[in-house]
């Protein structure tokens, strides 16, 4: 496997909004490589520096300490910017903030048409990103009028449509209903399954990291915890000092841990779960 | 109460009037205007008349929606009307205390009623029959000539639509913290017209506020989607002139030029 993207020493502070404020460090020193056709997580609290770290992955902030690489190209570059923007796509968490268009498939053309793309092309590409996305038959419709988890897969289709490598979702499910949100984790899942694009997804909904190849901790701008769902939050006592919450399944197996029936920390889904309380009770 | 209001008057249909490309059909007003204006007797402001029930009859817009359009100025046209009946100079008609009507004031005065509801029901069908964003597009491409004299055409273009992509959505919002304000105790339907005009600002500020953030996020999502200006765009549907708009052109610059001839000999 390849590399996608690559931190080293990566730094960041924001700039004191008054004068005589300290300026907020928003990373200190992350080091991070993420590899091509991975699904990433990237938990934290509010002030963890995760969407600090996001925006860093396509050049939106540029670091003011150490290193970012997307597939190799140094983001400082300023004459590789279009290059590094289109590989790695960006939804953010207001879907109505990000949409263009008031017609579904102007937007969803939006960034090919900004790349130049033969028209032919363009049609192609809406279509496809379109169906990729499960939401062909609204291609004529007006955004405004669609539901927040649909707004945000036409947003998820406005970056596929640039046929990046990587898409980083910031907080893209914050503002959704359970429907919603269920929406634009199943599209992303299966994005990372069939189109083999790596996804980073960043979120503070512990249950979201479930089926995750790897999930990564942010606290106070440093890397806590990184490894598989499993290694993660088998550390329930880290995570909760760091003020987060594990998944309820987890919570429930770390409870009856601790009052002594013996079962796996490792069961993350409600049907592992399911089967590893039931295996215990036996 | 907000999502009533409607803006850019616009009946989506299949109509030749909607098929045709948008430069053509704001160059057809542009002709038209001039037609209106060069339009002296009779005979040619018949000419034009007819010309716009034709234009309404191809587009399918009804005579109500037509006149709804004049509406907001009805105030205007009546005044005009008024003014010119009463204080031409020429042959009295009619006169009553300090008030006579001329043989010229009646004529001129029913000409400029005509003429001012000409040209509004006559550029409304434009707006009628055609997609705001189709309208931008086609203003972006008209004008497009005068980037060479450094006018930021592109950037306007992108402006008015994404003003109009936004109105819906800071209705919405406007609806939501109205709604919250009145929660809370505020007054927004009783008092005079002052007190209510003071009331209203407690809803700005919030949505300016919001407003200049939406601006800014959309502007970051702008550029994670490589917007680096209208240099070396494409489009998904480009606008391309068909058959059908070279005939409306040549039928607009015929009527025109007829209307200007009749005037000038005096129909």
């Amino acid at each position: 496997m390849s590399t996608m993207l690559q931190t080293e020493k990566l730094e960041y502070s924001y700039p004191a909004l008054e004068e005589g404020e300290e300026q907020t460090r928003a990373l200190r020193g992350v080091d991070l490589t993420i590899e091509k056709g991975s699904f990433v997580v990237v938990l934290g609290h509010n002030g963890s520096g995760k969407s600090t770290l996001a925006k860093h992955f396509n050049a939106i902030l540029l670091p003011m300490g150490g290193k970012v690489w997307v597939e190799g190209m140094d983001t400082v570059d300023e004459t590789r910017l279009l290059d590094i923007r289109r590989r790695v796509g960006m939804v953010f968490q207001n879907p109505d903030n990000q949409i263009v268009s008031n017609v579904v498939e102007e937007d969803v053309a939006f960034a090919p048409e900004n790349l130049g793309v033969p028209t032919e092309e363009i049609r192609r590409r809406v279509d496809d990103a379109l169906g990729a996305v499960g939401m062909s038959e609204f291609a004529r419709h007006a955004p405004h009028l669609l539901s927040g988890g649909q707004k945000q897969r036409i947003a998820i289709a406005g970056v596929i449509a640039m046929e990046p490598a990587c898409i980083v979702l910031d907080e893209a499910t914050a503002m959704l209903d359970p429907v919603g949100r269920q929406e634009v984790l199943t599209t992303a899942r299966r994005l990372n399954r069939e189109k083999r694009i790596t996804i980073v997804l960043i979120t503070h909904h512990m249950n979201e990291a479930e089926d995750a190849d790897r999930v990564i901790v942010m606290d106070n701008g440093k890397i806590a915890m990184d490894g598989t769902p499993q290694e993660v939050f088998a550390r329930v006592e880290e995570i909760e000092a760091i003020g987060l919450t594990v998944p309820d399944t987890v919570q429930l197996l770390y409870d009856l841990r601790r009052n002594g029936v013996d079962v796996p920390l490792s069961a993350l889904t409600v049907d592992e779960c399911a089967d590893a309380v039931a295996a215990a009770l036996k | 109460m907000l999502k009533d209001i409607t803006l850019g008057q616009y009946f989506p249909g299949n109509t030749p009037a909607h098929r045709l490309d948008p430069r053509t059909k704001l160059l057809l007003v542009v002709l038209y205007i001039v037609g209106v204006f060069s339009a002296k007797f009779v005979i040619s402001y018949g000419v034009m008349i007819l010309t716009l029930i034709v234009c309404a009859r191809i587009s399918k817009v009804g005579a109500r929606a037509m006149l709804r359009g004049l509406k907001p100025v009805l105030i205007i046209i009546i005044f005009t009307g008024l003014l010119n009946m009463f204080f031409t100079p020429g042959d009295p008609l009619l006169s009553f205390w300090i008030f006579h009507i001329s043989r010229q004031g009646l004529r001129l005065a029913v000409f400029m009623v005509l003429r001012i509801m000409l040209l509004i029901t006559g550029t409304f069908l434009l707006t009628y029959t055609t997609s705001p964003i189709r309208l931008t597009d086609g203003l972006e491409q008209l004008l497009n000539w005068m980037k060479r004299i450094h006018v930021p055409v592109h950037e306007l273009a992108m402006m008015m639509s994404i003003a109009l992509r936004f109105i819906p959505t800071l209705i919405e919002e406007t609806d939501k913290i109205m709604s919250a304000q009145k929660a809370r105790g505020a007054d927004f339907e009783s008092g005079n017209l002052f007190q209510r005009a003071r009331a209203m600002l407690p809803i700005l500020v919030p949505l300016f506020i919001s407003a200049f953030r939406r601006a800014d996020e959309l502007a970051v999502a702008m550029e994670c989607r490589c917007y680096h200006g209208g240099e070396g765009r494409t489009k998904l549907s480009p606008l391309r002139y068909a058959g059908r708009d070279y005939f409306a052109l040549a039928a607009g610059v015929c009527l025109t030029a007829g209307v200007m001839v009749l005037g000038y000999f005096g129909f």
